[in-house]
């Protein structure tokens, strides 16, 4: 039996090994755990009734009884970043379908490909910049939503793009041929048979996108800028959390700074239910 | 293809030609397919009697190949192969692996171009009508050439209904009862009285044998008139392995089939006529029994009595 038992050297290894890989899980976990604990504690005290139900007042100087709330901001981070929805996850998923069913190895695929891959690393506030030069000072007009949203969708369309591409090249070829050999045009296999395959795996990759875009401020700063009022006005100047958090966090007044903790909770929770929703309807439209 | 994207008529020949050969075809298949009224309230027992329901049927095509040479990049793996594969007939390949068969099959619906790099020179014919005519639609000779993959492969969102049904969805050949059809098309596979209960239920949740059945029904609701076999039961049990072999012995009153295989005595048992192909080359081609006792070349001998391959 000695033959076979674990030498007392592999053993220590193992421990080592073993260890080591704990320490590093340990170590990430500690600013998660952190984050949410501060998100919870901090946030937790600002929230109330007419947390959601009030614009900010803009009146900081005299206490925290009346600052308002961010009713202003949610309703504008909803409205701009749908918009910037409905612009890139229908455009990035047709780059993906051309890519992957369509481009395949050819020159001006890889071509597309390398410019995706750069626009995944461009900075977000460079965004905001190309929108602010070409849209704000380009057209001598002033902010609005969409300018924002616009910025917003430059962000998404890589992300998109990238993680549909990845999951579209998981659909079996054999799927694709046996609907091909069974004298279906194209355009339909991709609509009705990879798509659905591969539209659960697609709504992860789409709400990476939609998660990022929603928590950027930097893209927002100088194409949608900042408000006080709702507005539901995607051609006027728009409110929206990240924005408004990035200007309460910066004042002097502690109650609106608790307020910037209290909008940065509804910003994760809210990011949160988007991902429980489009998992259930992905769960739905599901067979297998 | 014509403007409206339509397909041009597959079967639509010069008639002094073909009449002869039509007229054959056309009593062979008369035979072979009983009217409606013999199958009504048929209770089918597996393998159904209820080929054939549609008395409007099309006739089987037979598949000449001239000259047929397939490569991926620049290397040739159908080496000018001219065979004929006879209506109403099953005709089995064989040869070892990476012999060019199931290459020279994909060339026949023309499914070998769907891989990068890939293409095909030479003439296929179904009856007279070149599939590889620059004026040719693909999808049509998709419709009249249908295929079963080597491994079972039903659509994985798709209820046993709809992957049915999904070939006449997915070819716009909608209209019509498609329950009706969905219905005639699993009696035809045999698989009928085993999911009539439950038509509703994923197809991806049958077991291999009624999987790889779903998918001879699904190719057979667009009503082709050849069906390709590439190696449909080297993934099946040999009791599903007899069944898809029933099957194929019913089916070929109704199409020209082709089935690529492995298994010799798979070919023993359901082919008319065999044929043995070697390095891209078709050696021979006959009777199936002949080929398997006396066949002319020795290459062939040695392959069919296990010395290689």
């Amino acid at each position: 039996m000695a033959r076979f038992a674990v030498s007392p050297a592999r053993q220590r290894k193992d421990r080592i090994a073993r260890g080591a890989v704990l320490t590093g899980t340990v170590i990430a976990l500690i600013p998660l755990v952190l984050i949410v604990y501060y998100l919870l504690r901090k946030g937790l005290g600002a929230w109330s009734g007419s947390f959601f139900t009030t614009d900010p007042t803009g009146n900081t100087f005299f206490g925290g009884s009346n600052i308002g709330g961010i009713k202003s901001a949610i309703l504008g981070t909803i409205e701009i970043v749908a918009l910037a929805s409905a612009i890139a996850v229908p455009t990035g998923i047709g780059v993906a379908v051309w890519l992957v069913e369509y481009g395949k190895n050819s020159w001006f695929a890889q071509a597309v490909r390398f410019f995706v891959d750069v626009l995944t690393g461009v900075p977000s506030i460079v965004f905001g910049l190309f929108v602010y030069i070409v849209l704000v000072v380009g057209t001598g007009s002033t902010y609005a939503g969409y300018k924002g949203s616009i910025a917003l969708s430059l962000l998404m369309l890589p992300v998109v793009i990238r993680s549909a591409e990845v999951i579209l090249l998981l659909v079996p070829a054999a799927l694709r041929e046996s609907a091909l050999a069974l004298g279906a045009p194209r355009w339909r296999v991709i609509f009705n048979i990879v798509l659905p395959t591969a539209l659960p795996g697609m709504i992860t990759g789409v709400l990476l996108a939609v998660a990022r875009a929603a928590g950027e401020t930097a893209p927002l700063l100088f194409t949608a800028a900042a408000t006080l009022k709702t507005n539901f006005n995607l051609g006027g100047f728009m409110n929206s959390l990240p924005v408004q958090i990035y200007k309460d966090v910066t004042s002097p007044t502690t109650a609106v700074v608790n307020r910037a903790w209290g909008a940065a909770l509804t910003l994760v929770v809210m990011i949160l239910l988007l991902n429980l929703i489009a998992r259930l309807i992905a769960r739905r439209s599901r067979l297998a | 293809m014509t403007p409206d994207g339509r397909t041009p008529e597959l079967t639509d020949m010069d008639p002094e030609s073909s009449s002869e050969l039509e007229r054959q075809r056309q009593d062979r298949s008369n035979e072979a397919t009983p009217g409606p009224h013999r199958i009504a309230g048929t209770a089918t027992i597996s393998p159904p009697a209820t080929i054939g329901t549609d008395p409007q049927a099309k006739p089987a095509l037979s598949v000449k190949l001239d000259q047929l040479r397939a490569f991926y990049g620049n290397s040739e793996q159908v080496k000018g192969i001219d065979l004929e594969f006879r209506a109403n007939e099953v005709t089995a390949i064989i040869g070892p692996s990476g012999c060019g068969k199931s290459t020279m099959v994909r060339c026949i619906n023309r499914m070998h171009e769907e891989i990068p790099g890939a293409r095909a020179e030479g003439r296929v014919l179904l009856e007279d009508f070149d599939v590889y005519d620059p004026s040719v639609d693909v999808v049509a000779v998709r419709r009249a050439v249908g295929m079963v993959f080597q491994k079972p492969n039903p659509f994985p969102t798709m209820s046993i209904f709809d992957n049915v049904a999904a070939g006449l969805r997915l070819s716009a050949k909608r209209g019509g009862d498609m329950r009706a059809k969905v219905e005639a098309a699993l009696r035809s596979a045999g698989l009928w009285d085993e999911v009539a209960d439950r038509l509703d239920a994923p197809g991806a949740g049958l077991s291999g044998g009624q999987q790889q059945r779903l998918c001879i029904a699904r190719s057979l609701a667009v009503d082709p008139e050849v069906i390709l076999m590439d190696e449909p039961c080297s993934a099946l049990d040999p009791i599903a392995t007899l069944k898809i072999e029933e099957l194929i012995d019913q089916l070929k009153q109704r199409v020209t089939i082709v089935i690529v295989t492995h298994n010799m005595q798979q070919a023993a048992r359901v082919a008319d006529r065999t044929a043995f192909m070697l390095g891209g080359e078709l050696i021979e081609i006959g009777p199936t029994q002949e080929i398997f006792t006396k066949p002319n070349d020795s290459r062939t001998e040695e392959y069919v009595t296990g010395k290689f391959g």
